[in-house]
């Protein structure tokens, strides 16, 4: 079977990278599910958000929390590129839930930051 | 002559602990060059995207537009961001760039523009606030290892700037002094134009031309996020160049500093031979003509 090849980039370092059956990343007007053989597409991720990746080698699923960014899709190569991206296992939740907790405090001034909180809590496994 | 011994040895004393100062301060560059540099490699996947998809875009939608791509004839102050290090012990490093930027504010200036100093770097601060001089604005603290965070600070407000007009202080252009890391042994201080910006056209390194995307949500919107980031991205990149030619400009200044310390020991360590046979010289001179004179006295 056909895999896609994955990139999963900050401006700082390379998160993760290799080949996958699906990539679920989510824009502003929804969910996105890209499977290998999908057309090109390059869309802006929404920021604070969960991107999924199923390992072609059968592994756990990888998941991560990205900021501000976009994917683009050519060719069974998916690069996702995001200015805030932390995987599953590097958040530590309750510094997490105590980042949602300042965001809800300071009101609904800076959204960004809790949905950021939010989705780093999801990215982590925790439903908030 | 005995006070003339004991001063070379405490001269001799001192450069070997300076010596010895330098030269851990090389050590630290040395590794630090290093991580600067895995640093630079590190942020290349990002950049290489974003100027693939960027491009990507621009060849596919002649029709699209951004204001980020357009000089602003309109506007007659440039802006020029002069990246500096927040340390010294680097040889010539800051004042090189500083010469560089000093000679694209004139050059702008002769050409009728005029011209607007940003700054990046506690040195670079200080050369200009000593002389008095008017900055638009000022950034320091990362400039050993910079992060992605402050690249963002910077494009902001350059960005920020850039779009507003000359009344509300706003640029026409923005200028880039800074430092490239060619290797270990030669850094060269570039000029570039950030903006309005300049993006490679159409094909890939390899000649292909670059998929046709579909744009989700929309062309517009993707543009919208993606030209700030390249700014950024750039920015950053221009950061992690400067922070590697800083530090291979620290272990340079710091080597040469070992070195000539060393030679120093070794011209002290001779004169204080010298100086020491000497002594000895005279002692037995001293010894030889007093046993002379009483042999003579004790003959009569």
């Amino acid at each position: 079977m056909a895999t896609l090849k994955v990139g999963l980039v900050s401006p700082e370092r390379e998160i993760w990278s290799g080949e996958a059956k699906m990539v679920v990343a989510q824009t502003i007007e929804g969910s996105l599910g890209i499977l290998p053989g999908h057309a090109p597409v390059l869309g802006v991720l929404l920021d604070g958000s969960v991107v999924k990746i199923e390992p072609a080698d059968g592994g756990e699923m990888v998941t991560a929390m990205v900021g501000s960014g976009f994917f683009s899709v050519a060719a069974d190569e998916v690069s996702v590129l995001a200015e805030q991206a932390e995987l599953s296992d590097e958040i530590v939740v309750e510094d997490a839930r105590r980042a949602l907790e300042n965001a809800l405090a300071a009101g609904e001034e800076d959204a960004t930051a809790e949905r950021r909180a939010r989705a780093r809590l999801r990215a982590a496994g925790i439903e908030a | 002559m005995a006070a003339q011994l004991r001063q070379l040895r405490q001269q001799i004393k001192t450069v070997k602990s300076t010596a010895k100062i330098t030269r851990a301060q090389e050590m630290i560059a040395t590794s630090r060059i290093v991580k600067a540099q895995q640093a630079v490699a590190a942020s290349k996947p990002y950049a290489d995207q974003i100027t693939q998809a960027l491009s990507a875009l621009v060849s596919h939608h002649v029709g699209i537009d951004h204001p980020l791509l357009h000089e602003q004839p309109t506007d007659n102050r440039s802006a020029v961001l002069i990246i500096t290090s927040d340390r010294g012990f680097c040889g010539a490093y800051n004042a090189n760039v500083i010469r560089e930027g000093e000679a694209l504010i004139r050059s702008l200036r002769e050409q009728g523009r005029e011209p607007v100093p940003y700054v990046v770097g506690n040195k670079g601060i200080t050369w200009y606030r000593f002389r008095d001089r008017e900055v638009a604005e000022t950034w320091h603290g990362f400039s050993d290892r910079p992060d992605f965070a402050n690249a963002e600070r910077i494009g902001r407000r350059l960005t920020e700037d850039f779009l507003k007009t000359d009344a509300e202080g706003g640029v026409g252009e923005i200028h880039v002094v800074y430092t490239e890391f060619v290797s270990m042994l030669t850094q060269s201080v570039q000029v570039r134009r950030l903006m309005p910006l300049e993006i490679e056209d159409g094909k890939g390194k390899d000649g292909t031309v670059p998929p046709a995307y579909e744009f989700e949500p929309s062309a517009q919107a993707a543009l919208d996020l993606l030209l700030p980031n390249y700014v950024e991205s750039r920015i950053f990149h221009m950061l992690l160049q400067s922070a590697a030619s800083f530090h291979a400009s620290v272990r340079r200044a710091m080597k040469s500093a070992t070195d000539n310390a060393n030679e120093l020991i070794g011209v002290y360590t001779r004169q204080m031979n010298q100086a020491r046979q000497a002594a000895i010289t005279q002692e037995i001179s001293e010894i030889v003509g007093g046993a002379d004179a009483l042999a003579d006295s004790g003959g009569e």
